[in-house]
């Protein structure tokens, strides 16, 4: 019980800095980094549901975050308005989600980051090569950010806004997911798929479904992302894209809620705001992501946590042995 | 200086005397900002690396003042992704608050934020092909002083057909938007001109081994290549060791044939014959200053990405020039950077078409080894080349962009 004390505080404090957050950093462009480390989070999020949970590492990521994107933006393009685009990149991305969870859980494991990968790469050649329908490497723009209640998100506040609830509703619905029923499922099809089967479970369908809220969520950070940057190129969807994603699930802690989230932290704040200062700055995003994973092989947000605990018990002993503590 | 003072305070005095005192005193201390945008990580990396090599060296000439202002350099790091170009331009305007951004590198970079840095009204001055930027989707803030991607290849279709007297041309580039255009422009020119494209390759951007594409290479009269980054030393070489050089001749573009990839060139580039809108050969005194800088500071020859660099430099002190002590103003600097008129750059005589692109000197070269050194000697200038050619400007801005569909390629064998 004791424990409970401090972790409601720090969700408050936390809480009460996302949500201040414009009021005291006064300069737009770190509101603008603020929204992307939260929109990349919605996608880490999203993965560590395959990653973390389900014990499925997927490499295609990239390509149901384009999905969505391309969808909103060629839509919007043709003339449609928000409302349509955005439920339609929804509804198409579940659908390619869909195929990619048919023909990936055939198998686990290696084989199925390869299928991943593969599917992934397909959907990003499609972007690529098919220049009448998504204008090629010369990208997509989105001239408008919608409005919502009348609030237009065109400035940099508003939009931060915008993302934080939809962030609050990923962090939300992720911590439903785990609770659940389904969620201790999708567990058991992790650990001991066989047993399931065994248990009468049907360990193709959970992880399937597993899936596609996975795409759902991917989708979602793709839509931010798009309206975010107001322009998207195939470039979004290729390789790279979906293996940062993983890194950010891996580096944070796979299956755990703040994991993912303090990946995407690192990797924006590198990204965009260390590179202003640093030259190599991906030589140190790659030793940061070493210490990581010599240090705390298990994430830097259970790593952290084990060594705060240790070290808090270490305490302990010693003031229960009468030590004085310098 | 005591003229730009007196200009700034005539101004002032109109203001009430009172509110403009602050702002006169800011003026004077703060620095013209000016933002780089460029790659210095991944592949575009050495384009990236000699776009600032090349600034530097204009501002470094300058001694960091131009027309009476303190310059400030940022140089920021798009990583070579439209995504990274955002983020960065954003840095650079809200956070750093440029009067100007120079750069970005790639056109994929410039498409992703040109919407952006005109909501923002912060003029930039790029050396990013992509053609609709000066043409369908032209923007009041946005001036570049390089060229289009068909730009030279236009000039290089009409020397292949009147001057070579080629009459089938195959052609090769990446595949990719800037190896469209380009092809594109080169066989509009070459075909209007009664010469026949019959055979149009695409090998992607990073293809280990050229050798498939070459071999379907076959009764043509010339090869026209588009490559960019180190992609010609690689496919130059392949075209050399087949042996299919000596028998049918290679034209080039400007990223394919730039003086800075000469040194990482062999005899496998004599004899190729490219169209750039910079050659270091250039006789102007700016030329001799530059070419002697970037020899000095980086001990290497300049190729276009420094040079665009350097101009884009030039460009911005016109404009401050133009503007006297109203330079901080952004609307009215994008203004003036279009009205910027320059008769010595490295690249010869500048101005800007009321769509922000560049009307300048086109050179044909031909590379020769002089003293044991590859040298690409100018053997005919285009001079005051528009990004519409001689094509009436209504009739081109009608037709769709340069594309691998358009224009269609009706004689393909």
């Amino acid at each position: 019980m004791s424990a409970r004390g401090p972790r409601f505080f720090a969700i408050g404090v936390a809480i009460a800095i996302l949500l201040t957050l414009p009021l005291w950093i006064a300069n737009s462009y770190y509101v603008n980094i603020a929204s992307q480390i939260l929109l990349w989070a919605v996608a880490a999020l999203a993965l560590n549901v395959l990653v973390g949970y389900g014990g499925l590492v997927s490499l295609g990521h990239a390509a149901l975050f384009g999905a969505a994107g391309y969808t909103a933006a060629l839509l919007l393009k043709a003339g449609h308005g928000h409302l349509v685009a955005d439920l339609a990149a929804i509804g198409f991305t579940l659908f390619v989600s869909a195929i990619f969870a048919i023909l990936s859980l055939r198998s686990t494991g290696i084989a199925f980051l390869m299928i991943t990968l593969a599917l992934g790469q397909i959907l990003w050649g499609i972007a690529y090569r098919w220049v009448s329908l998504t204008q090629g490497d010369n990208g997509v723009n989105v001239t408008t950010r919608p409005r919502f209640f009348g609030i237009s998100l065109a400035t940099a506040d508003a939009f931060y806004y915008a993302v934080l609830i939809v962030f609050a509703l990923a962090v939300i619905s992720m911590a439903i997911f785990v609770r659940s029923p389904f969620g201790a499922s999708l567990r058991g099809t992790r650990d001991q798929a066989r047993r399931m089967n065994a248990l009468g479970y049907n360990v193709w369908l959970i992880r399937f479904l597993a899936f596609l809220f996975s795409g759902f969520w991917t989708g979602i950070a793709g839509l931010l992302f798009v309206y975010y940057n107001q322009f998207i190129s195939p470039q979004v969807m290729a390789l790279q894209t979906s293996a940062e994603i993983l890194l950010m699930v891996i580096s944070g802690g796979t299956a755990t809620l703040l994991g993912p989230i303090a990946g995407a932290a690192i990797v924006v704040v590198m990204k965009n705001v260390a590179s202003a200062y640093i030259e190599r700055w991906n030589l140190v995003l790659g030793v940061i992501f070493v210490l990581i994973i010599s240090f705390m092989p298990d994430g830097l947000i259970p790593g952290t946590a084990r060594i705060w605990r240790s070290g808090w018990q270490t305490l302990r002993a010693r003031a229960a042995r009468g030590v004085r503590v310098s | 200086m005591k003229v730009q003072r007196r200009t700034v305070l005539k101004g002032l005095l109109a203001a009430s005397a009172a509110v403009a005192a602050p702002p006169f005193l800011r003026a004077q201390a703060a620095p013209f900002k000016i933002g780089l945008l460029t790659v210095k990580t991944g592949p575009l990396a050495q384009g990236g690396n000699q776009m600032e090599q090349g600034i530097l060296t204009f501002l470094t000439e300058k001694n960091k003042t131009l027309a009476g202002r303190a310059i400030e350099l940022i140089v920021a790091d798009t990583g070579g992704n439209p995504a990274g170009a955002k983020t960065k331009a954003s840095e650079l305007i809200e956070r750093d608050k440029v009067n100007v951004i120079l750069g970005p590198l790639a056109a994929f970079e410039l498409l992703a934020i040109t919407d952006y840095v005109r909501d923002n009204a912060t003029p930039l001055i790029s050396i990013a092909a992509a053609e609709d930027v000066t043409q369908r989707k032209a923007n009041p803030f946005v001036i570049r002083p390089s060229a289009t991607s068909a730009q030279c290849c236009h000039a290089m279709g009409d020397f292949a057909s009147k001057e070579l007297k080629f009459k089938r041309a195959a052609t090769i580039s990446e595949d990719f938007a800037f190896g469209y255009e380009q092809m594109a422009g080169f066989q509009r020119v070459f075909e209007d001109n009664g010469g026949k494209v019959v055979k149009k390759l695409w090998p992607p951007f990073v293809t280990p081994d050229y050798t498939p594409y070459i071999a379907q290479i076959s009764n043509v009269d010339c090869v026209f290549n588009g490559f960019a980054g180190s992609n010609p030393v690689k496919f130059m070489r392949a075209y050399a060791d087949l042996g299919v050089k000596d028998k049918i001749p290679l034209l080039a573009g400007w990223t394919a044939m730039d003086d800075a990839l000469l040194k990482s060139l062999g005899d496998e580039a004599v004899g190729v014959i490219s169209a750039a809108w910079y050659s270091s050969e250039a006789n102007t005194p700016s030329n001799k200053r530059f070419v002697e800088g970037m020899q000095k500071a980086y001990g290497v020859l300049p190729g276009g990405y420094s040079a665009g660099m350097y101009v884009a430099g030039q460009c911005v002190e016109a404009a401050i020039q133009i503007l006297g002590g109203k330079a901080d103003d952004r609307k009215a600097l994008a203004e003036a950077l279009h009205k910027v008129s320059l008769t010595d750059t490295p690249r010869g005589p500048v101005k800007f078409d009321q769509y922000g692109n560049v009307v300048g000197d086109v050179f044909i070269r031909k590379c020769e080894k002089k003293d044991g050194k590859l040298v690409n000697t100018v053997i005919k200038t285009y001079p005051n080349v528009s990004q519409f050619w001689s094509y009436d400007e209504k009739a081109f801005l009608g037709n769709p962009v340069y594309s691998r569909d358009y224009p269609p390629a009706k004689n393909l064998e």
